[in-house]
């Protein structure tokens, strides 16, 4: 007979080490973190020892002296002695508000070109085919400076719309398309405006109200109200009363010709225009791929469905088939917003002072604080990125799939 | 039988009719139009509207392009001999050809290489493209990096020889080792290729460049679509095998490792490619030794590698995700080791998932090369923008260029979509 004794239970050897799984993972993350050291201590070294031998060192105090350069388009007060902490602080606000307005326009390009590339129209999808392909298969950059081009080299200059015959004319009378911008009316708040911008705010407020009140209504008693109409009203009556009942205390500042160049009104440069526009463009070419792929993802039997339970199609649309499409939709669309505010850092091609162009660029080349500021610029650009994910996150749990 | 109806009249056709073409409106044509174009009047109205964009986009275009001019020496030349009527000024595409191509400062007489170059890239490329070609010949495509640089650069013929002798050191290493234990096998041969490069640069004489058969052509010289064919192909085929270490790393156990992979690419992911640039031509030199002179081409590389190699790894990282659990099992189950099983099982048919997305990143990144005209490399964007339309000659040619060059990039990003979609339908092989 034999006898089934217990291996030997050795004391610990060193090449447990490399063959035992109990003890293999921390050896291998010993030798990663002793090669990630090495590796951070010869960078650091190489670091310090070049500064050393060129006599610089860092600091973030250059951040205080004043800038010495000008800013066109600015959010914010700014003149050529403010430090180039404000400068850095302009281009943020640029980034952003080209972000901003580029993401609006993108998602509207988008969800139209998405929308009509699935439409039974063959000659509007294969339109909108060509221009999802045209758009996403051409660099970023190159769509910037053609629209760039168009806008500086294209566009009349003031001096067109000058004389009794001019060669260019004001739209509508209050937009003028220059090789300098667009000029566009500018609000004029005068005493009062406050009640009415007040009343707008309320009047946002109460037709959220209302549209939550019928909901609640449908829910409670069956009773269906009418919203369309009465949303309307409430949303423009009482700020339209109240504009007339306070004077109309809001007006216009129109552009106009004065000596070279335009006066009044809002100047839209032409970096903003063409960073804007190109962005737009070129993502909505991306998010109109993306709406037409959550369309897609709704299967046929969710349509079908809904309509045998009765619901008429705008029913259909709204209550099934779109809270379906968004789930799908909704997280590359965020990441395509990403995306635009990362590409926005392409202003430093066409000139538009965003932080990109401010920090990165001009205050780099004037202080030669290349790594401070290359930090800060990444830093800037990393909050973004990752409280936008975080956002993205949150909203992904929020709609996933409640499985088993 | 009755003779009833011996007189009565046959009232059953006894031949069948020739059949009758359907009405002219339901089929050919008409019927698709209705269908397709006319269906509703709403649809009508976009079919009307579509067809006048379309007219205004041609009469704005065409006239223009069939006018233009191939052979002038200058813009103002061109304005002459077109005398005020509308025409494109193409000639400075054939007079800077060569520019566009090749950027300025490349030596006109060794433009052959280059060319070369590509014509043996399709060569290499071949047998990665299409599983049908004979394998034997991803020998040449193993071979061609070398070769590639040698046409390009130029110079001592001993550096490709070491670069081709320490990886051909390490994987004989590697091979020899691999039976008895992956990582061994592995760093043995990184070690092999390491001290063998380091021994032959020793070897290799200080002024071998000066000597050599082939005139050395220093990095700042590449430029035009050249540098962003180069950039986009060396970036996309290094960062692949980097993106699957850090997608392997990311999924990996070991805690400390899975923080490094993860900081690397939310990082990577979360700033745009510029400040990578930047960091390239500002940053990066302070981090190598002092004495060494790393130039800004293979800085470029570096960052680049890097910005693709982040996004490879999330692309990948999905392919591993998708895979059912039961793979993984089954691996393990059979007794297979960690490298093992991802070399055998798992990353066969996670990369096969990934494809479409490492493509898309491939795209996206060729086309992201043209941002290094930012930090003032010459590529074709950076050309155009600078010595060209600088020039005397063709100041003010804008449409020509910007259009030249969307073309270019279109035919080639459009030419791999749609290579990565016949891919796609070739690896199918779920059976729907």
């Amino acid at each position: 007979m034999t006898v089934m004794t217990d291996p030997p239970r050795g004391s610990f050897r060193l090449s447990m080490l490399i063959n035992d799984t109990r003890y293999r993972s921390m050896t291998f993350q010993a030798i990663a973190l002793l090669m990630l050291i090495i590796a951070i201590a010869y960078l650091a070294n190489n670091l310090l020892t070049n500064l050393a031998a060129q006599g610089l060192n860092i600091a973030y105090d250059f951040l205080g002296d004043p800038a010495g350069y000008d800013i066109n388009q600015r959010l914010v007060e700014y003149n050529s002695q403010s430090s180039h902490a404000r400068a850095s602080l302009v281009g943020i606000l640029n980034t952003l508000l080209v972000a901003f307005l580029a993401c609006i326009t993108a998602t509207f390009f988008g969800v139209i070109a998405g929308v009509l590339r699935l439409s039974n129209n063959w000659l509007v999808a294969r339109l909108m085919s060509f221009y999802v392909e045209i758009f996403r298969n051409i660099p970023v950059l190159i769509w910037i400076i053609i629209i760039f081009t168009i806008m500086t080299a294209v566009m009349p200059a003031p001096r067109a719309f000058r004389g009794d015959e001019p060669d260019a004319t004001m739209l509508l009378g209050a937009f003028a398309f220059t090789n300098r911008g667009v000029y566009i009316p500018a609000p004029i708040w005068g005493p009062g405006s406050i009640v009415v911008v007040l009343t707008f705010l309320a009047s946002v407020v109460g037709v959220i109200a209302y549209r939550r009140y019928a909901t609640n209504l449908l829910y409670a008693t069956g009773k269906l109200l009418p919203t369309g109409w009465p949303s309307l009203a409430i949303f423009f009556l009482p700020t339209i009363l109240m504009f007339f009942i306070m004077g109309r205390p809001i007006s216009l500042d129109y552009p106009e010709l004065g000596g070279f160049n335009f006066r009044g009104g809002i100047q839209i440069g032409a970096p903003l225009i063409a960073l804007w526009f190109a962005l737009s463009i070129y993502t909505g070419a991306f998010i109109a791929e993306n709406v037409r792929a959550g369309i897609q993802a709704v299967s046929k039997g969710q349509t079908e469905a809904a309509s045998a339970l009765g619901l008429r199609p705008n029913r259909v649309m709204n209550l099934v088939v779109l809270p379906q499409a968004l789930r799908v939709i909704i997280p590359p669309l965020i990441s395509q917003y990403l995306n635009i505010t990362k590409n926005s850092s392409l202003a430093i091609a066409v000139g538009y002072a965003d932080i990109t162009a401010t920090l990165g660029g001009i205050t780099l080349n004037q202080t030669g604080r290349a790594i401070e500021c290359v930090l800060l610029l990444m830093l800037f650009y990393l909050t973004i990125s990752l409280s936008i994910s975080a956002v993205m996150n949150v909203y992904n749990k929020s709609v996933a799939l409640k499985e088993r | 039988m009755s003779d009833t109806h011996e007189h009565s009249v046959s009232f059953v056709r006894t031949e069948s009719i020739a059949e009758r073409d359907p009405p002219y409106a339901a089929s050919g044509p008409v019927k698709w139009m209705r269908d397709n174009l006319f269906a509703t009047p709403a649809n009508s109205v976009l079919t009307l509207v579509s067809l006048y964009f379309i007219y205004l986009i041609l009469t704005a275009t065409l006239p223009w392009i069939l006018n233009g001019l191939w052979n002038t020496s200058s813009l103002a030349e061109c304005r002459q001999v077109l005398d005020g009527a509308v025409g494109a000024c193409f000639s400075v595409l054939t007079e800077r050809w060569n520019q566009l191509l090749f950027g300025f400062q490349y030596p006109n007489e060794l433009y052959w290489r280059p060319t070369l170059a590509l014509v043996l890239f399709f060569v290499a490329a071949a047998p990665v493209l299409f599983f049908d070609l004979p394998r034997k010949l991803l020998i040449f495509t193993a071979l061609y990096p070398f070769i590639a640089y040698y046409l390009i650069w130029g110079g001592a013929l001993a550096v490709p020889f070491v670069a081709l002798g320490g990886c051909i050191a390490g994987g004989f290493i590697y091979q020899r080792f691999v039976a008895g234990s992956f990582a061994l096998g592995f760093f043995g041969g990184v070690v092999a290729a390491l001290v063998f490069w380091y021994v032959g640069g020793m070897l290799i004489p200080e002024n071998a460049n000066g000597t050599a058969m082939m005139t050395a052509v220093p990095s700042r010289d590449l430029g035009g679509f050249m540098l962003n064919m180069m950039l986009g192909v060396t970036c996309v085929s290094l960062s692949i095998p980097l993106g699957i270490a850090l997608a392997l790393g990311r999924q990996s156990s070991m805690p400390l490792i899975k923080w490094i992979c993860v900081v690397f690419i939310e990082f990577i992911r979360g700033v745009p490619l510029i400040t990578l640039l930047f960091v390239a031509s500002v940053m990066l030199a302070y981090f190598f030794p002092p004495e060494s002179q790393v130039d800004l081409f293979l800085r470029v590389v570096i960052m680049i590698t890097m910005f693709s190699a982040a996004y490879i790894a999330e692309v990948i990282r999905g392919g591993l995700a998708a895979l059912p659990k039961g793979q993984y099992e089954a691996a393990d189950s059979l007794g297979l080791d960690y490298p093992q099983a991802m070399r055998l099982i798992i990353l066969p048919q996670a990369l096969k998932i990934s494809i479409p997305g490492i493509v898309n990143v491939a795209v996206g990144l060729f086309k992201d090369t043209t941002l290094v005209s930012v930090i003032s490399m010459f590529d074709l964007v950076g050309m155009i923008r600078g010595p060209i339309l600088a020039s005397t000659e063709w100041n003010g040619v804008y449409w020509e260029l910007l259009g030249f060059a969307a073309l270019l990039f279109f035919v080639v990003c459009y030419g791999i979509s749609q290579y990565s979609q016949w891919l796609e339908r070739r690896l199918a092989t779920d059976h729907r």
